[in-house]
């Protein structure tokens, strides 16, 4: 389990050495000395091997560990699914989340039943360690309707594609959790709002900063630093780490290595657990990299370089977690073989769900408007219904 | 029956909702200690507490959408924006998520949040201070909208405004808040006119007049000047925007013949040209000329020594139903 004690105590703003690296990262950028050696919480290294951190640690047994292998695998796969169901013509669009399947994993896994998580639109990861239906999304994308699953049966939001908007949905969920009293113990409630780099420049999200700070929601904001927003780079963003944005707000933040699945796991629950116990919002910049494009429309052949995806191929989240596991002995090519079937079984499904999808009915559109409904739409419908049923049947002999 | 001004009548419309429903909030700027700018929510966070009766931070797009995390939640937020000309950092929040998350959850989700504008000119304010924005909202699906123009309405529609689950945009004629009448409070909510419902306010034979909030109480003076010239007109007060009940609009401009409508936000592409469409089209063949329109010009609102111009008043009301009468 993760300790995470020094931040929880650290209320007003991130740890003071971390504030001093920040600084540290920010005047390397500033030399052009390339890219800025990003300092985070780190438990599993590119290479496969375990390292420790004063605050946060894992205490996986080593089938909770292929538990996780077994996660990113499948999430991994039905994701290339996706792309090539958008490739063949089955999906108008898709979000891939390639390259972010340890942030997205690592912190849906340290979700607790009872806590309740705002997306975007790329959170497929996360949708799926909520147990949910991985053909849920691919209705929106697939255009046969718009993401509709109860959010409050799955303590999961629908996606919200305007950027940032969530998270202040999440901060007054929150707001609503503390009012119900369901913070202060083991047993409280704690929110999840994910975000981008992008996102964090919209005023909503600056917004939600303020309100979960005065109000000391139990909010986690867990941005996902993929390193663009559709082409634009992180530079482009900001001038200073996304974690140090936190402590002019008022709360924790820190930057975690969003590829290492262990680490965000373990730092994730250390921020949801903060906000359980009453000790307000904490901020978790998951570095990662987008290792796609920004939806199956971009190409982001024409504003990145093929040695910068190189690089960051070397710091696969998957590769490193079954190098761990080969290392350790904690897993044998059976496991890994099954795995593989798994998830082409679940690929497979999910192709053959996607392809049956029923298509809307032309008179649905006018459904769920409003709770209460409205006359005016009950007009148009009936109108449209006639317009409809005005057209000769085919094989009507006309 | 109590003698109660429009504001008042809100407050107290307030007040018995927040009674009725402990999962009832309001929030918004100043609406603590201060009761508001115009204290509509005076001395409520005193009875209701700093829990239920919340001062925000200064950021609108924040009230709404905090406001929407609170209603998946399960409360009912009753958001005060403090001016119309403040709404539109919160128009993203409103548009794009209050009014269809019902639609996109295919009917899962309710969020069942009032978000109170005070709008309109007519008291001397700085810019953003005197706009009508009805129109923006009336024109996304998924969004309720209703206005009330006197005491009686203000009491019943804001507390039957809170007890749907339709998200409603309920917009207050902020100049008409002192305006008094009685206001019988004993009446049951339930035996209070519906909310999506016009009502004839004044009967008349020759010449319809449509208006809601501010300009209703223009067009009760215009009709009374006019049954001075011998002419009668009927008044509809609207009080619904979206959806619009119109069918005592059609039934009385059948008997008329005439239509004039008036509202304080600018013409072009306002509520006004909506109605005049379907009137027009349910009653053309009793229409002896065309439905006119009296409204705000299509400027931004003027400075405030320039209002009372800008503004529809009698005079302009009056001459438009003499346009009628002469078409």
């Amino acid at each position: 389990m993760s300790k995470g004690e020094r931040h929880t105590d650290n209320s007003g703003s991130a740890s003071p050495d971390g504030a001093q690296r920040g600084r540290a990262v920010a005047a390397k950028g500033a030399r052009g000395s390339g890219p800025p050696e990003p300092d985070f919480v780190q438990l599993l290294n590119p290479d496969g091997v375990r390292v420790t951190h004063p605050d946060y640690e894992v205490d996986f047994t080593d089938e909770e560990l292929r538990g996780l292998y077994r996660d990113l695998v499948i999430v991994r796969k039905l994701d290339t699914e996706a792309t090539a169901l958008q490739r063949q013509g089955e999906l108008g669009i898709w979000a891939s989340l390639l390259g972010q399947e340890a942030a997205q994993v690592g912190s849906g896994r340290a979700l607790r039943p009872q806590d309740m998580a705002f997306p975007t639109y790329r959170e497929h990861g996360v949708l799926y360690c909520r147990g949910i239906d991985p053909i849920m999304p691919l209705g929106l994308f697939r255009g046969v309707d718009q993401g509709g699953w109860d959010p409050n049966e799955f303590k999961f939001n629908m996606y919200t594609i305007v950027i940032g908007a969530q998270t202040l949905h999440a901060t007054g969920y929150a707001m609503g959790v503390a009012k119900d009293g369901k913070v202060g113990g083991d047993d409280g409630e704690a929110v999840i709002a994910y975000f981008g780099d992008g996102a964090s420049s919209q005023g909503d999200v600056n917004e939600a900063f303020v309100w979960a700070s005065v109000f000391n929601a139990p909010v986690v904001f867990f941005c996902q630093n993929n390193q663009y927003a559709i082409s634009e780079p992180l530079e482009r963003q900001t001038r200073v780490p996304l974690f140090r944005r936190a402590s002019g707000f008022g709360f924790p933040g820190l930057r975690v290595d969003g590829n290492d699945v262990l680490a965000c796991y373990a730092v994730t629950r250390a921020a949801l657990d903060h906000a359980r116990h009453g000790q307000g919002p904490f901020l978790i910049e998951a570095y990662t990299y987008r290792m796609g494009a920004h939806t199956t429309s971009d190409d982001p052949s024409r504003y990145r370089i093929a040695s910068e995806v190189e690089a960051w191929q070397a710091k696969d989240p998957i590769k490193r977690l079954r190098r761990l596991l080969e290392r350790e002995g904690y897993a044998d090519d059976a496991f890994f073989g099954a795995i593989e079937d798994e998830a082409a079984r679940e690929a497979t499904s999910l192709r053959e769900r996607v392809l049956s999808m029923p298509d809307p009915q032309p008179l649905e559109l006018f459904d769920n408007v409003y709770p209460g409904g409205s006359p005016l739409l009950d007009a148009e419908k009936e109108s449209f219904a006639r317009y409809l049923d005005s057209f000769v049947p085919a094989g009507g002999g006309h | 029956m109590e003698t109660l001004t429009l504001g008042k009548s809100l407050n107290l419309g307030l007040r018995k909702a927040l009674e009725a429903d402990p999962k009832v909030l309001i929030m918004g700027e100043d609406v603590g200690k201060l009761g508001g700018v115009f204290r509509i929510t005076d001395g409520l966070q005193k009875d209701f507490g700093e829990e239920r009766v919340i001062d925000t931070p200064l950021a609108e797009s924040g009230i709404v959408g905090t406001a929407i995390g609170l209603a998946i939640r399960g409360y009912r937020p009753v958001c005060e924006i403090q001016f119309d000309g403040f709404v539109f950092p919160a128009y993203d929040q409103i548009v794009s998520q209050v009014a269809k998350m019902h639609y996109r959850s295919r009917g899962k989700l309710r969020l069942p949040i009032v978000i109170r504008i005070p709008y309109g000119g007519g008291i001397g304010a700085v810019e953003h201070h005197s706009e009508s924005p009805e129109a923006y909202f009336a024109h996304t699906a998924g969004l309720k909208v209703v206005t009330c123009a006197s005491p009686t309405d203000a009491y019943f529609m804001i507390q039957q405004a809170i007890a749907i689950d339709d998200p409603v945009i309920f917009f207050e004629p902020k100049r008409r808040y002192w305006e008094k009448s009685d206001v019988d409070t004993s009446l049951p909510l339930a035996e209070a006119d519906p909310l999506f419902a016009s009502r004839v306010v004044r009967p008349g034979t020759d010449a319809t007049v449509i208006a809601y909030g501010p300009m209703v109480r223009t067009a009760m003076d215009a009709a009374t000047a006019a049954a001075g010239d011998g002419r009668e007109l009927e008044v509809v007060d609207l009080r619904s925007l979206s959806p619009m009940d119109l069918d005592p609009v059609y039934e009385s401009v059948r008997r008329t013949g005439r239509l004039v409508v008036v509202h304080e936000a600018a013409g072009n592409n306002g509520l006004g040209a909506e109605i005049a469409a379907r009137v027009t089209e349910h009653c053309f063949y009793s229409l002896e000329a065309p439905v006119l329109r009296v409204t705000g010009f299509d400027t931004p609102y003027p400075p405030s020594r320039l209002e009372e111009e800008y503004l529809p008043d009698l005079d302009r009301i009056l001459d438009a139903v003499d346009r009628s009468f002469g078409w």
